[in-house]
């Protein structure tokens, strides 16, 4: 099967405090396949980011499927899944990137990425090495790895949080408008560093506020009304 | 994926006071918060159950009063719970309940399974005694009788916590309240327990010695593979540490998951309320 299949699923919020139940998202579907890449575009508060954390299980899902094909469990439902399984799955196979870094105060940028890999189990030697061949791959100055990210620029912040995720190597990246707020210069590095990791086979899907900075990267294009995927677009798989 | 849960904790229950009529039945009865208002009998934990797996961290996060410390106590043996089960990975003690075991069982326990760091170090440490004196206390309660090797362990520890050593033999009394916490951190390791219980270890604390103790218990997680229970009223400290959350209100658990999704996706009232206060 796919790596992802997502059929029928729905997500609604219960706010107690004004007694209402609000549907975020609802009949979603879609296919992701091992090394693709979806993009899914759309307007503030559509939903997009919803998909997301209830895949990262950050959102607890309410209706329909997330199947996926882990590498550990064989096919599962991503909505049923115990804590622990996906709490393994973190850490081993799927990753997240938001817009935003939210890390341990007072660690250094190296130490950071250094401590995603040690928590997977790899020695302190190849930790050390991976880390800096990450660093240096996602272009972040080596003057910056002995400081602490909240001295860092946006795009400094995104690229740490980017090679964060993908020193562990997940099957599964997850991009959370990891272009927002960022200058043409710093979404053209984003741009080039996704394109990376697309080439080296990670099965990717991004949500993007501008559809311009999608063009001929993804597979497949979606775009986000109210609460429903309405359009799918194929586009020209990009060549490298 | 097969895990054994290094700790079991099956329907705990603590009570302060006799229970009455009113409320002696667990089902259907009417408590004002956490006490019967016809016989003041308080209800501190009720029906509590969890499970900690190897190496993970479990936040518990409630509101002063909901039965966090209680709970902690309890486990600890501090306190004895009015009734449940707990069980500890240990070949020994495999399918006893420890809260059915002699005293002596249990003391052992606490010296060779758990740790426990307190919110306030007067009752984790000896305000007058050495702090390495501290520390090896706990590693003669575990069986060590070498003093070499308690000396080694106690000046590995203080490091480990930035405890200047030059200042290792004088007592936690003339130290700051960080300097203490990171004693009782120490002493807590000592006898390299597999369950850690910290009970608002950074309550208090200034935001720099904040960091330390909250860096210091990640690595403690990463390098000895502890798992830990974390009680705190800090939502930031949870998120900073937590890998799964629960959430107790009036002396029961409400809620529990994810830490990132209790914070982003709380699903009880409660915790709705809880979480839209946080800075």
């Amino acid at each position: 099967m796919a790596m992802l299949e997502i059929t029928d699923f729905g997500k609604r919020f219960t706010i107690h405090h004004l007694s209402k139940t609000m549907p975020a998202v609802e009949h979603i579907n879609f296919t992701l396949d091992a090394g693709e890449f979806i993009g899914i575009v759309g307007k503030s508060g559509s939903g997009k980011s919803t998909i997301l954390k209830s895949i990262y299980r950050t959102y607890l899902p309410d209706t329909g499927k997330l199947l996926y094909d882990s590498g550990r469990f064989g096919i599962i439902d991503l909505a049923k899944v115990t804590e622990r399984q996906m709490l393994y799955l973190r850490k081993y196979e799927i990753g997240y990137v938001s817009q935003f870094l939210n890390v341990m105060p007072r660690t250094t940028c190296r130490q950071l990425v250094t401590n995603a890999l040690l928590e997977m189990g790899e020695s302190e030697e190849v930790a050390r090495v991976e880390t800096e061949r990450a660093l240096t791959h996602f272009e972040l100055d080596s003057k910056l790895w002995d400081s602490y990210p909240n001295t860092f620029s946006g795009g400094e912040k995104l690229r740490l949080n980017i090679a964060m995720a993908t020193v562990k190597k997940p099957r599964l990246l997850l991009l959370d408008e990891p272009t927002a707020s960022l200058d043409q210069q710093s979404k053209e590095k984003v741009r080039q560093i996704i394109e990376k990791l697309k080439n080296t086979g990670t099965t990717l899907v991004g949500i993007f506020h501008d559809i311009e900075f999608m063009e001929g990267l993804c597979d497949k294009v979606f775009d986000m009304q109210t609460r429903q995927l309405t359009t799918a677009k194929e586009t020209a798989v990009y060549e490298s | 994926m097969h895990e054994e849960p290094v700790l079991q904790v099956r329907n705990l229950r603590k009570q302060f006071g006799p229970g009455c009529r009113e409320c002696g039945q667990m089902d259907n009865r009417q408590l004002e918060k956490n006490y019967c208002t016809n016989c003041g009998t308080v209800y501190a934990c009720q029906d509590i159950s969890l499970d900690l797996y190897p190496g993970e961290i479990l936040g518990i996060v409630g509101e002063s009063g909901s039965g966090k410390s209680t709970l902690m106590q309890c486990l600890y043996f501090d306190a004895e719970v009015s009734s449940g089960e707990a069980y500890i990975k240990d070949p020994k003690l495999e399918g006893k309940n420890v809260f059915d075991l002699s005293s002596q069982q249990k003391r052992y326990i606490r010296n060779h399974s758990y740790g426990m760091v307190y919110q306030n170090p007067v009752h984790g440490l000896k305000m007058n005694f050495s702090s390495v004196g501290n520390i090896a206390e706990k590693q003669i309660a575990a069986g060590n009788r070498n003093v070499a090797d308690m000396e080694a362990t106690s000046k590995k520890l203080l490091e480990s916590v930035h405890i200047p050593l030059h200042r290792m033999k004088e007592e936690p009394q003339n130290f700051s309240g960080g300097m203490q916490q990171r004693v009782q951190i120490a002493k807590a390791l000592s006898n390299n327990p597999p369950v850690l219980f910290l009970d608002e270890v950074t309550t208090g604390l200034d935001l720099s010695v904040q960091a330390n103790v909250l860096d210091l218990i990640k690595t403690i997680q990463r390098e000895l593979g502890i798992s830990m229970l974390v009680v705190s009223h800090d939502l930031a400290v949870i998120r900073m540490l937590a890998d799964r959350t629960v959430v107790m209100l009036n002396g029961a658990i409400i809620e529990e998951g994810l830490t990132d999704q209790i914070l982003e996706d709380p699903q009880h009232e409660y915790t709705q309320q809880l979480v839209y206060s946080l800075l």
